[in-house]
């Protein structure tokens, strides 16, 4: 070992000696030390390049375009699209559909959450729901809008089999308008609501229920003095989540929807439509909005989760 | 958790079994429909009725042209997930483990990068990456290929999780010097100790990379690149069938993926230090 790691000069640290010498001392006196000073600081340097290169750089251009005009000039005028009726009801349907996906969504997957708490944590049952919930909260997107189509769409289960009971045409689908992504943002809100709920749940200890017996307690008093003001700032973290993935989730309305209706739909119009001149950097002042909703939504986010954690740590 | 079974008082949280059925064998219920719904539209005649006829439009080359575009986006997507596994693993891993050995202070630096594509989500990002692509395609050319950039990027926060728990798990600082001063060299560390100590973390990593890829939508389409996702899309237009069909092994493809990285980490790491 000795001879390889000095045969390739790598690691090259004239403390090394000293470590042999006594191990006491080297634990001391290595501490800091990994590889040498020459791998150090410049093996950080390729990550920071691509993260500058593809994340903070497209990240600074989007917002800040909104600034510029196409030519490069200062202004404002992107902002105008906010005063436009259009945007305002987009933002209203992105806020709504939003809203109403990550409440019904926070509420149905809590329950499922509770129902797992009584199967095994290492069980087939919660790596089976684990694993499907990853798929539809992540992975889903355009194929959850398939799924959709042959299930709520013209030609999809529910309308053959409306339509073979009450007749021909009894059946329009009510799929491909804003109200009609609520069922489809179901099917990947309410999995990440599982995802991400869970440990928050598994986190209360069996030792409170003991505790709410012993002094005589019912199951329903342990909920309401225990149970949900412990997990009430998850919940409610867990929710703005919610919130935010939907009001930022574009794939599965591009894939129903090709008019507008929502924001992110929005962006992706501005952004494509560079013919029509003077629209190209709205994109960038709908992003820039976008981004100012989702910084907030994540700091209140962020600030439930270390409030929650505060009984997990105990 | 299930300790207090046969009780004949339950306390606590967890619901009674017979409670816990029923809400999951609804949830199940509920999250099949689609699923099952899937499987018979692919079966379904254009007219009524039901064939088996749009699997065999796959294999029938009087067909074939319409389905290239699918074709070559599942053809680009398979190249996408190696490179992007490989910006993953190449540039995202080492630089963990490095900042662990050496430099614990830049930890919460990482965290941050690595998880600021959630609060920046990928349709903010996609605006500003048209303009960065207009560069890279006249550096690079404009292949599909050249999208595992910014793809690696909104990897980053479900890559970075499993690598974090794992590291967290593992005391590499401690590994680090009982290799040293046995006097092995920096190669030989992160080959011999870290990778393996790792190796739950960076499977996990590497799969979830590839579902990643594989999932993506947006970045493809505003790129006006194909990928598997805006294949499905544009065949979906001429020939929903065949797109569900694709859309549905997809499904069932990405479950099994995920199952095995369920698997890979319920294992608990009990690997002695």
């Amino acid at each position: 070992m000795t001879s390889l790691a000095e045969s390739r000069g790598v690691g090259e640290n004239p403390r090394r000696r000293g470590v042999r010498v006594g191990t006491l001392r080297a634990s001391g006196a290595a501490r800091g030390a990994g590889p040498g000073v020459a791998v150090g600081w410049i093996g950080l340097v390729p990550f920071g390049v691509y993260a500058l290169l593809f994340l903070a750089i497209p990240a600074v251009l989007a917002i800040a375009s909104g600034f510029f005009t196409v030519d490069g000039a200062f202004t404002l005028a992107n902002f105008d699209t906010f005063a436009d009726p259009t945007t305002q009801k987009d933002i209203i349907g992105s806020v709504g559909l939003s809203a109403v996906t990550a409440v019904v969504g926070a509420i149905a997957g809590a329950i499922i959450c509770y129902a797992l708490l009584s199967m095994r944590p290492d069980g087939w049952i919660r790596t089976i729901v684990d694993s499907a919930s990853s798929v539809f909260a992540q992975f889903g997107g355009v194929m959850l809008a398939f799924a959709f189509i042959a299930t709520m769409g013209n030609t999809g289960l529910i309308g053959v089999i409306l339509n073979g009971l009450f007749g021909d045409n009894t059946y329009t689908s009510p799929l491909y308008t804003v109200p009609g992504l609520v069922p489809v943002y179901l099917f990947f809100q309410i999995p990440l609501m599982v995802l991400t709920f869970m440990p928050a749940m598994e986190a209360l200890k069996p030792a409170w229920g003991e505790a709410v017996a012993t002094l005589g307690g019912t199951r329903r008093t342990y909920w309401w003095r225990v149970g949900i003001p412990v997990l009430a700032p998850a919940f409610l973290g867990c929710t703005i989540l919610l919130f935010a993935n939907s009001f930022s989730s574009f794939a599965t309305a591009a894939a129903l929807i090709s008019q507008g209706g929502l924001i992110s739909l929005d962006i992706f119009r501005a952004s494509t439509s560079e013919t029509v001149i003077g629209h190209a950097n709205e994109a960038g002042s709908l992003a820039l909005a976008m981004v100012v909703v989702m910084v907030v939504l994540m700091s209140a986010y962020g600030a439930l989760q270390r409030r929650a954690a505060k009984w997990g740590n105990r | 958790m299930t300790a207090h079974d046969g009780h004949p008082a339950r306390f606590g949280a967890p619901p009674s079994k017979a409670t816990a059925r029923v809400i999951l064998v609804i949830t199940a219920i509920l999250f099949l429909l689609p699923i099952v719904a899937m499987a018979i539209f692919t079966f379904r005649a254009n007219g009524g009725g039901y064939t088996v006829g749009h699997y065999l439009d796959l294999f029938n080359p009087a067909l074939e042209f319409n389905y290239d575009v699918l074709f070559q986006g599942i053809q680009n997507s398979l190249v996408l997930c190696l490179i992007t596994a490989a910006i993953i693993l190449v540039l995202m891993v080492p630089t963990m483990v490095l900042i662990e050995m050496r430099y614990p202070r830049l930890r919460r630096i990482m965290e941050f990068i690595c998880l600021v594509p959630v609060t920046i989500p990928t349709i903010v990002l996609v605006v500003g990456l048209v303009p960065t692509y207009s560069v890279v395609s006249q550096l690079l050319g404009s292949d599909a290929w050249t999208l595992a950039f910014a793809i690696g990027v909104i990897a980053l926060p479900y890559a970075y999780r499993p690598v974090a728990v794992n590291i967290a798990g593992v005391d590499v600082r401690t590994l680090t010097e009982a290799a040293r001063s046995l006097g092995a060299g920096y190669l030989s560390i992160m080959w011999r100790i870290i990778l393996p100590n790792l190796r739950r973390g960076i499977i996990a990593a590497a799969f979830i990379t590839i579902t990643v890829v594989l999932g993506e939508y947006t970045i493809a389409t505003f790129l006006g690149r194909t990928t598997f996702q805006t294949g499905l899309v544009q065949v979906e237009h001429g020939d929903p069938y065949v797109a569900i069909i694709f859309a549905l092994l997809a499904l069932l493809f990405g479950f099994v993926i995920l199952l095995i990285i369920g698997r890979v980490g319920s294992i608990r790491p009990n690997n002695k230090d």
